[in-house]
């Protein structure tokens, strides 16, 4: 941290700027003069919640991908399919049983086994040919959507929330002041805080399992060296095995979070293997905190882009992604 | 040796049977959103088409109808291609598309390059498609989105005793139109509408959307359809909204009534137009219900058609009924075929329809609002039935024309 502040003072002081103008925004009430400027409070605090938990979802599907990439090089373009499939299993497991967290469990399970056949079966034998991996990705990817289409059709699902997360709760965060005096709070829809919080959860185990346990310490070291990894006798192919098991997983858990507060249909997957994409670019290609901080700015440009310039939304996120392309190529918090 | 030589016969006599039956074969090609956002749209709309074709029969005179269908995603472009492929490589010569506003338009300018080949609208209800340099040969047989508004406007303001509305809908030219079509009669009646919202076509997330609807006004109106609309109430649902709503003509519809899951039930009371109503007691309507019905098992189509079977159904009805009163004559450029196009009246489920000078159709609007049959399964009820809505609704070609043409700020709030 203050290595930071020393190396970079400028960078600093524009970030300890923002985040203290963040904060007041947040927390102040607003004078009326910039209500008027920028519209309601209430709608700012919402924007910037939704995009925080938008990012959520956004880290859950990259970080998968990104896991997948820093370990063996792989750009797996089929990882939206898995994000679709995840969210099919756990529509039909949800449906049939009404137990959303058992909807988790089998999407994560079910997913991660097609992520196992998909590692054993068609990436072991054309290791190290990323172009090669690149091509099948996309064809598996094109055969996934038309089985999903030809089994699931072209209607839209969705995943029933459960009853004790329908509705908003209120935060300690006011929004406004009524002229009694009164304070208004902010309302926010619970499951998307909950949703969130799992994803923070998933997000911080999975930093530790990397950080503080052996199997992490041998993953780390896969993405740094292979070669040297495999001459130690690690059993490389079963590490690599397990992340692809992981990291498919995840995807699935995505779909079915994705399919709780947006929908599933056709299409999706495209969309989410975009989103993961320009997140991992902006973050740093297999960096776990660089997808976590790519999500949180992708998520939060398209929220606050969609309230505040609604017609210019779209080509923000991508607007983020060629600014980083151009200043820094690696991604923001890329290792090397 | 033998292999082949069966080949060979099996191949001549598949020639030969080719060129038999290549004169007594009309073609005709249909688009319908099968992808994206109106994926379900489509699908109804597919439905339709075959109920006709189930009620009316494929045989014009001694001649067969063949039938290609392309899939599109609402898009301009997707509309364009799938269209131009049906005429370069299946040599279609009758086109029944497109589905969705944009494509209209796209489809309507594109039917200029081809002046000897007919189009026939499918369902696309953008104002622009026929009423801003219209193609002669393009005709539609459904209202645009501002028709199948008319009456709503009023009923609001009188009957529900709405003052302010907001307005949130999807960023394109048929929800424009339906805007258009709304507001022209709420302001006029005395109403204000305060704000209006866009969100593109496909958005998925509208958590901030719902956030910034205004709290201080009567009702809100959602121009939204498909997938779209099932996303915002799911939302809409889970952020805990309350306030009255109203209805577009693809927002209340089946495709979104019979959606899974509980989020619609948020829509029972809602207001809404269309240039239907799924309780009409009208002989007509209740015999196509039975003939969509009777078509398809329950869990393969929607317990009610939609607004776009409807349309598919009428078109298609357009296209056979025309074909058969000049016994499949397509000579000259289908002169013959495209002035019966535009003298035809149809007695269609959803109303009497017929044709004004730029081939739009003139019809009967419904005003409906959303009730439970008590089983779960929401439909829209009949409130008010007006006939004859022409498309410059009912004003004066000279006052309607400055106007303008619908778009997001288009019209202003105020009695024209």
């Amino acid at each position: 941290m203050t290595r930071f502040i020393e190396r970079h003072p400028a960078w600093a002081l524009i970030i300890i700027i923002a985040v203290a103008v963040s904060l007041w925004l947040i927390f102040a009430v607003w004078p009326p003069g910039l209500e008027d400027a920028i519209g309601r409070k209430r709608v700012f605090l919402n924007a910037l919640f939704n995009g925080i938990t938008l990012g959520g979802l956004y880290f859950l599907v990259a970080s998968g991908f990104t896991l997948i990439f820093g370990l063996m090089r792989n750009v797996n373009l089929a990882h939206g399919s898995l994000y679709l499939f995840g969210g099919y299993v756990g529509y039909a497991i949800s449906a049939s049983t009404g137990s959303w967290i058992l909807a988790f469990i089998v999407a994560f399970i079910l997913t991660a086994l097609v992520g196992v056949l998909l590692q054993v079966l068609v990436f072991r034998r054309m290791e190290g040919q990323d172009l090669r991996q690149t091509m099948v990705t996309i064809g598996l990817s094109i055969v996934f959507a038309d089985l999903m289409l030809w089994a699931c059709g072209g209607d839209f699902y969705q995943i029933q929330t459960p009853n004790w997360l329908i509705g908003p709760i209120e935060l300690p965060l006011i929004t406004a002041v009524k002229s009694s005096g009164e304070p208004v709070y902010l309302r926010y829809p619970l499951v998307r805080l909950v949703i969130f919080l799992a994803s923070v959860i998933i997000g911080i185990a999975m930093w530790l399992a990397l950080n503080r346990t052996r199997i992490g310490m041998i993953i780390r070291a896969g993405v740094d060296d292979r070669d040297i990894l495999a001459a130690t006798g690690v059993r490389i192919q079963i590490v690599f095995v397990l992340v692809f098991a992981l990291g498919a997983g995840l995807a699935g858990i995505a779909g079915v979070v994705g399919g709780t507060f947006q929908s599933l249909s056709p299409g999706e997957d495209i969309r989410f293997l975009l989103a993961s994409l320009v997140v991992v670019i902006v973050g740093g290609m297999g960096s776990i905190p660089g997808a976590a901080l790519g999500a949180l700015i992708i998520g939060l440009a398209e929220q606050l882009g969609s309230v505040y310039i609604p017609t210019y939304a779209i080509v923000v996120t991508f607007l983020i992604m060629v600014l980083v392309l151009a200043l820094r190529p690696q991604g923001l918090l890329a290792r090397r | 040796m033998l292999k082949g030589s069966l080949g060979l016969i099996a191949l001549s006599s598949l020639l030969l049977s080719g060129t038999a039956f290549a004169q007594e074969k009309i073609k005709v090609g249909v688009t319908a959103t099968l992808e994206g956002t109106y994926t379900v749209l489509g699908e109804d709309g597919i439905r339709g088409f075959q109920t006709a074709l189930n009620v009316l029969g494929k045989k014009v005179g001694d001649k067969e109808l063949e039938f290609v269908i392309a899939s599109t995603d609402a898009t301009p472009d997707s509309a364009v291609r799938a269209v131009r492929k049906l005429i370069e490589q299946d040599k279609v010569q009758i086109l029944l598309s497109p589905l969705s506003g944009d494509e209209g338009i796209a489809v309507k300018n594109f039917a200029k390059t081809h002046p000897e080949l007919t189009f026939i609208n499918a369902a696309s209800g953008a104002q622009e498609t026929t009423y801003v340099d219209p193609a002669p040969n393009f005709f539609r047989y459904n209202m645009d989105g501002a028709q199948w508004q008319v009456g709503l406007g009023k009923y609001a303001y009188e009957t529900k005793g709405y003052r302010k509305i907001a307005t949130v809908g999807e960023d394109y030219s048929f929800i424009y139109t339906q805007v258009f079509g709304l507001v022209l009669e709420f302001c006029g009646a005395g109403g204000q509408v305060t704000n209006r919202q866009w969100v593109p076509l496909g958005t998925k997330d509208f958590a901030s959307v719902i956030a910034a609807l205004p709290d201080d006004v009567d009702a809100i109106y959602l121009g939204l359809g498909g997938a779209d609309a099932v996303n915002f109430l799911n939302q809409y649902q889970q952020a805990g909204g309350k306030a009255h709503l109203m209805g577009g003509s693809i927002m209340i519809d089946q495709t979104i009534l019979s959606s899974k899951g509980n989020a619609k039930q948020a829509l029972v009371g809602t207001l809404a137009a269309s240039g239907q109503a799924d309780t009409w007691e009208d002989p007509g309507w209740q015999k196509f219900v039975k003939d969509y019905q009777d078509a398809f098992p329950p869990n393969k189509r929607f317990p009610s058609p939609s607004l776009l079977a409807t349309n598919y159904y009428g078109s298609t009805m357009a296209l056979i009924l025309a074909l058969r009163q000049v016994n499949g004559d397509l000579s000259d450029n289908q002169s013959k075929y495209k002035a019966a196009l535009a003298k035809i009246e149809l007695d269609a489920p959803n109303g009497k329809i017929k044709l004004d000078a730029n081939r739009q159709a003139i019809g009967t609007n419904f005003v409906t609002e959303v009730v439970d049959d008590g089983k779960g399964a929401l439909f829209s009820k009949v409130v008010k039935v007006i006939p004859n809505v022409n498309q410059t609704l009912g004003y004066d070609p000279a006052v309607f024309a400055k106007i303008g043409l619908p778009s997001r700020t288009v019209p202003e709030c105020k009695k024209y």
